[in-house]
């Protein structure tokens, strides 16, 4: 078992639901001090988005953010530079598109992720039918590949996303973008497809924009992760302190 | 040219890199492919309402003064000759077709030139289907024209303000849509690129123009040309003559524009849903295309391409915008046809390459895949300013 999922699965058993916060790497100089304010106000880990040019899975405020640092010269050496100063104990996952690992290459990508402290990946454009290679690469650098479940999703493709999936399973909540939210989603029908088909810890994501949809979405589900609203108020010029405050409120919600 | 494997593979490209929400979709289009494509009810309904409505088969001209001019014998397949003026009807009577086999009421699109999103808005409109099209907000702008044709046949056109404002940024945007009315709306994409199976449909849905093509050219008692030409930006022109001509002995040529040539400068990577050839940084962020054309603005090529680069069946060159012009010129004046600048690039290399790359006396087939309407404002600004 991947480091990152014994350890989800200890969170689990002690009872305590996960609070998963997204940050874009690189949107500002000082970003690394977002994660920190994040894990001080109670995050079990912390989604680190690597910007990519073409973010297909993304809604306007991730787009735009991802360009921001990407024009800040961000990529996958200057963020593992930048986690060097960081010192967290809880686990760090990488997000990104899988033309960044593929143009890196898939060994040295796995290996870079692990050297930075980073036990998990989430790839959102590579389903299971073509990420055989990368799954590999990872498994030998224990790196955790977390695979997405959507609502279209049907029961025999849960099934064989759960055996190929390692540290937590993503359960997206509606049929969206990131960043889009309108109503409670159909988070909790997809909990209940993944817990069919496997125990590996679930998270509900896209589309969490208020603590009382994560607490909601914490009665089915073991976590929670929230990215365009955090990203959304770090555009907007937010501090590490206002960060804090915010992610406070969403582990209030869920304890 | 033969079918891709069972996971839409065409040697190491293509593929289908989509997110999960998306895959169900993927498959269903797929299945409904080869089911349709397979019963001759549907392909001689495809074919009807191609000759109905679209005007085909489009003819092959012969183009004796250029011929005379550069000392080479050269045909034309008048693609410019279909409906809404380029090959890209073909594409979209086939999809919507089965878009309506499927019981979708819905269909979205992206765009670039406005060709592929002036023949789905009237694809829509003859079959009364509900029309979206994706736009990147600067081809809006330099094709303002057809964004009006657009609205005029019923279609609601979106200007894409993401990324670089063009075609990329257009099919990321028809992505996003389409994960959110995947249960009712098809995705008519407009070249052989994106997810399996459409770079394996769009290809056999234009796949007619080579057949029409090579029985043409028999017939004119001029039978296999030494040289089939069609300029490239996904590919879905070339695909579609390609198709007729690969088992022959013919040179396969894809003429890319300069600042979008993906065989020339690119790398394999992995973008909308395809693994191909790409622009691409050093870190894998995908480079912005520039090219005097917005139908060959676009950073990749379709994944049957490059793996017909990679295996040396087609050669693929790239023409800069400064010999555009001029091609469109020769053209329009020794032969009394206006082509668009995506087609003029392929013009441009035989002229460039007669007696060179083409030796004398060769036999070229020149895929004439749109006509210049929708271009002459933005050359006479052009030829304004050269002067």
């Amino acid at each position: 078992m991947t480091s990152l999922e014994k350890h989800l699965r200890e969170l689990r058993a002690s009872g305590r639901k996960a609070l998963v916060p997204y940050f874009v790497a690189g949107l500002t100089p000082d970003w690394i001090t977002h994660v920190e304010a994040a894990v001080h106000a109670g995050a079990d880990a912390v989604e680190i988005g690597i910007p990519f040019s073409d973010p297909m899975m993304d809604g306007v405020v991730i787009q735009e953010a991802a360009l921001r640092a990407l024009d800040a010269g961000t990529n996958l050496d200057s963020i593992a530079s930048d986690l060097t100063a960081l010192s967290v104990s809880v686990p760090l996952i990488a997000m990104t598109y899988f033309n960044i690992f593929h143009h890196y290459g898939v060994e040295r990508a796995a290996g870079k992720l692990a050297t930075s402290g980073i036990t998990g990946a989430i790839v959102p454009d590579l389903p299971l039918e073509e990420g055989r290679e990368w799954f590999d690469a990872c498994a030998r650098h224990d790196v955790a590949t977390v695979l997405l479940v959507a609502p279209s999703t049907p029961p025999e493709r849960v099934s064989a996303i759960c055996e190929a999936c390692r540290g937590f399973c993503y359960a997206t909540a509606r049929m969206a973008v990131t960043g889009r939210s309108t109503d409670a989603g159909e988070g909790a029908h997809v909990v209940e497809r993944i817990r069919a088909a496997s125990d590996i810890p679930v998270y509900i994501g896209i589309g969490i924009t208020t603590p009382a949809q994560a607490h909601d979405a914490c009665t089915t589900s073991d976590g929670v992760i929230v990215g365009s609203l955090l990203v959304k108020a770090i555009l907007d010029g937010a501090s590490a302190s206002d960060v804090e405050q915010m992610v406070h409120q969403f582990r209030q919600a869920i304890d | 040219m033969s079918a891709p494997g069972a996971l839409g593979h065409f040697g190491e490209f293509g593929g289908r890199f989509v997110p999960e929400a998306l895959m169900p979709a993927c498959l269903e289009l797929e299945s409904a492919f080869i089911d349709a494509w397979g019963d001759p009810e549907f392909t001689a309904q495809y074919r009807t309402v191609l000759r109905e409505f679209a005007g085909r088969p489009t003819p092959v001209t012969p183009l004796r003064r250029l011929s005379a001019q550069l000392g080479i014998e050269l045909f034309a397949k008048r693609e410019d000759l279909a409906h809404t003026g380029s090959h890209k009807i073909n594409n979209v009577i086939g999809q919507t077709l089965l878009t309506k086999r499927m019981g979708k009421q819905r269909v979205i699109a992206e765009t670039g030139a406005g060709q592929h999103g002036v023949a789905t808005a009237t694809a829509c409109a003859q079959m009364g289907l509900e029309c979206t099209v994706f736009m990147g907000e600067i081809d809006t702008e330099r094709q303002a024209l057809n964004v009006f044709r657009m609205e005029l046949l019923g279609a609601t056109v979106v200007p894409v303000t993401s990324g670089s404002r063009t075609l990329k940024d257009a099919v990321n945007e028809a992505m996003r849509e389409w994960v959110t009315c995947v249960e009712d709306t098809h995705y008519c994409l407009g070249s052989v690129m994106g997810p399996h199976p459409f770079p394996w449909m769009v290809r056999e849905m234009q796949s007619i123009i080579g057949h029409e093509a090579l029985q043409q050219m028999d017939d004119l008692g001029a039978s296999i040309p030494d040289f089939v030409v069609a300029c490239v930006g996904g590919g879905s022109n070339a695909a579609g003559i390609f198709s007729g001509f690969a088992n022959t002995s013919a040179r396969l040529v894809g003429v890319e524009a300069a600042g979008g040539s993906a065989v020339g400068k690119g790398s394999p990577g992995v973008l909308h849903g395809m693994r191909s050839l790409l622009m691409q940084d050093e870190f894998g962020q995908i480079e912005e295309a520039y090219s005097i054309s917005a139908g060959l603005d676009y950073p990749g090529i379709g994944p049957e391409h490059a793996h017909l680069a990679d295996i040396g069946r087609a050669e693929y060159y790239a023409i800069g915008d400064d010999d555009v012009i001029g091609a469109l010129e020769v053209l329009s004046l020794s032969e009394g046809i206006i082509p668009a600048l995506e087609t003029a690039h392929a013009v441009a290399w035989i002229l460039k390459e007669a007696g060179r790359e083409i030796p004398l006396g060769s036999r070229v087939l020149l895929n004439l895949s749109g006509r210049g309407d929708k271009d002459v404002a933005q050359v006479r600004e052009i030829l304004r300013g050269q002067q």
